[in-house]
């Protein structure tokens, strides 16, 4: 272990590191179950992992509570009764949105799942949903923050070990190649820590590119690198372009409001075909060809306009602080990269239980593919919030059942930490590939703009692929940190695997399915594209239609074909 | 992004250090937070909310705040209502009723659940509060 990113020749320039070798951790942790993030589905994994037995311990990039995309927002709920025809609705109102690539015994155990996990909320965590006339209960809403904070509690109560501000950089292998750990790094203690574990989930939380789309800066891929460096797959990276209307210059993404709105050119004209579902490309064309966009709220009645404030109450912290009227007076408007946070790619799902195709590594939430459930249409909202708290529920309970089958030999296993880009460089040139700064520029120059990732085609796509390839080619060669910087240097390095898997699916997708897009296949639903695709690699990319590999095949799909 | 951290009301207790997800605050030397890395702010507002003394503000743009901005005038803020405002909405506090019993976010996502009830009606179901809309408390700092 002489080579780290806290050591060896490569921090020259970095932050001087505070360990030498022989690296000590601390701390230095054993436990059966890693829980990696501290968003909804990961306190779910490390609840449900707690109360199969697992000892826990859950290490989160910055708080559990207010880390991540729901912490700061409001958010729909799928959940659903559980009658035969509710359901049916329910499961159909996206089937062709989704560009039918849902999977009926995914969505079925989610509604399920959601169901049980919303009653928990409850009546374990006394979560304070609103109730209607009659005194029930109205659960198909959840506030952030109320949310996010009974949550963690909820883990703490469960006896899980949290760590904040300890984002995981590497995951650790047995000679199996099993995952059997993860390494990180205290940003406010200044020093590694290391955590010796039968299992691991990852619920990291998708990849935004840091737009500063709210709540989202902590989502910049590390979840992806890491698995990917553990040998699993990317599902639906193509499904990764959601863009989100805003106030310029401001973090508050809320699209469900722009409903209600009408869009206007800079002379205040109607920018007619604009709107904030079918008509947002056009919101993104006329931003690229006039610089301006202008809305008003102006579709909303008083009570729509009551409701709204008390819906998501930070939608309208922006336009009391900059003392605008939404709903009379006309506001600018951008739109916000959301990347794979409301897209629908991420790792890829093996089983039921979310494993993935590496042993002992397990996908949760934004970080696993959400096209199970929603297929290549934006899984914000409710049904990322319902996929989050159902597949962290099966991740934890499969993780924990995991490391159990281990029994002594968890925690004697040699262990081999994985971290290559940002963390171990191949080479030693510094200069702009060094600069975690640079590289996030330059990866932002090639994932952000709307005319590369947005509204996609296959020319373009290729050459914003290209240099994705180039920028990575020199990251992996000379990228590397030292301390808080590995961090920041990773996260560029994540970013930049991201929007590579992400292109790799574009190009590879030549039909327009779901959100995915192209100007030159404009043709919906070709019935020979009609699966999903899963792509992979570090240096070198690939990219194979599931159908080749059918694993997500259940017995109840099995039964139907 | 973070602009304010009232030296006046600020009671140490380092919360926002600690609930900041991407860890903008530090320990001064006398025990005050101060903003260390400003550029890291995610514009979230989680650190208003957890703020026990209303001692924080964050500025509602996703860069800094200009000299002379009203957004980094503390007497300002704190006269305007502005400061504790979003705490106050949230509901978080002694005394206060949870700014989630009176969520309507239901129904503006129901249609596109599939969820019954696919038209926004927001004012045909009851339990909306009354007399304390929190709508004004949000006073503008201009």
């Amino acid at each position: 272990m002489s080579s780290t990113a806290q050591s060896g020749p490569n921090t020259k320039h970095a932050t001087p590191a505070p360990q030498t070798a022989p690296l000590s951790y601390e701390p230095d942790l054993t436990a059966d179950v890693l829980v990696v993030g501290g968003g909804p589905a990961a306190t779910w994994a490390a609840v449900k992992a707690a109360e199969n037995g697992a000892s826990v311990v859950l290490a989160d990039k910055g708080y559990c509570g207010s880390s991540g995309a729901t912490a700061a927002a409001g958010t729909g709920v799928w959940y659903v009764p559980p009658h035969p025809e509710d359901r049916a609705a329910a499961k159909a109102s996206r089937e062709a949105l989704g560009g039918h690539l849902a999977n009926h015994h995914w969505m079925d155990r989610v509604l399920d799942q959601t169901w049980h996990n919303v009653h928990e909320l409850a009546e374990v965590s006394r979560y304070p949903f609103p109730v209607d006339a009659e005194g029930r209960q109205l659960r198909r809403g959840l506030q952030g923050p109320e949310y996010m904070r009974r949550m963690r509690l909820r883990v703490q109560r469960a006896g899980v070990r949290v760590l904040d501000h300890s984002p995981v950089l590497e995951l650790l292998v047995d000679e199996d190649g099993s995952v059997a750990g993860a390494a990180g790094y205290r940003r406010q203690e200044d020093r590694p820590f290391r955590v010796r574990s039968g299992a691991v989930v990852l619920a990291t939380g998708g990849c935004a590119f840091l737009s500063r789309a709210l709540g989202c800066n902590v989502n910049t891929g590390d979840g992806y690198l890491m698995a990917a460096e553990a040998g699993a797959a990317m599902s639906g990276m193509e499904f990764s372009n959601a863009y989100a209307i805003a106030p310029k210059f401001t973090s508050v993404t809320k699209t469900a409001y722009y409903r209600y709105a009408t869009f206007y050119h800079a002379d205040g004209s109607v920018l007619e075909g604009a709107g904030s579902a079918k008509g947002r490309s056009v919101i993104a064309r006329t931003l690229l060809s006039e610089g301006t966009v202008l809305c008003r709220l102006d579709q909303a009645d008083e009570a729509a306009r009551r409701a709204m404030r008390l819906g998501q109450a930070n939608f309208f912290l922006p336009f009391d602080r900059l003392g605008i009227d939404p709903f009379t007076q006309m506001f600018p408007v951008t739109l916000l990269a959301e990347g794979t946070v409301r897209g629908t790619g991420g790792i890829r799902i093996t089983g039921d239980d979310c494993r993935t195709e590496v042993p002992g590594l397990y996908a949760a939430g934004d970080a696993a593919t959400r096209e199970l459930i929603c297929g290549g249409f934006t899984g914000g909202g409710s049904h990322n919030a319902a996929w989050a708290m159902s597949s962290g529920t099966w991740a934890g309970r499969g993780a924990s059942s995991f490391a159990r089958t281990l029994g002594e030999y968890t925690h004697h296993r040699a262990l081999t930490p994985l971290g290559r880009a940002g963390l171990r460089p191949s080479g030693t040139t510094r200069g702009q590939a060094g600069d975690h700064r640079l590289v996030v520029e330059a990866v932002q120059r090639e994932v952000l703009p709307y005319d590369k990732n947005y509204l996609r085609e296959g020319a373009r796509l290729t050459t914003a692929l290209e240099s994705l390839n180039d920028i990575w080619r020199e990251l992996r060669h000379g990228l590397a940190g030292g301390g808080e910087t590995t961090v920041r240097a990773r996260q560029a390095a994540a970013m930049a695997a991201t929007g590579r898997w992400m292109y790799t699916a574009a190009l590879a997708r030549t039909e327009t399915r779901g959100m995915h897009k192209r100007a030159d296949f404009p043709a919906l639903d070709d019935p020979g594209q009609r699966r999903r695709l899963i792509t992979g690699g570090l240096d070198e990319l690939w990219t194979v239609p599931e159908s080749a590999a059918p694993v997500h095949t259940t017995v109840a799909e099995a039964a139907a074909a | 992004m973070i602009e304010v951290v009232s030296r006046s009301r600020c009671v140490g207790c380092d919360l926002c250090i600690r609930v900041c997800p991407t860890d903008v605050f530090e320990r001064d030397t006398d025990g005050i937070p101060v903003i260390a890395r400003q550029e890291d702010c995610q514009t979230c507002f989680s650190c208003e909310i957890y703020c026990p003394v209303d001692a924080l503000y964050v500025a509602p743009l996703t860069g800094p705040a200009p000299d002379g901005s009203p957004h980094r005038e503390e007497e300002h803020l704190a006269a305007t209502g502005a400061l504790g405002a979003y705490r106050r909405t949230v509901g978080w506090g002694g005394g206060r009723t949870p700014g989630s019993r009176y969520d309507r976010n239901h129904l503006f996502t129901a249609g596109m659940t599939g969820q019954p009830g696919t038209r926004p009606n927001p004012l045909s179901g009851p339990g909306l509060p009354q007399a304390e809309s929190p709508g004004p408390d949000l006073a503008s700092p201009h």
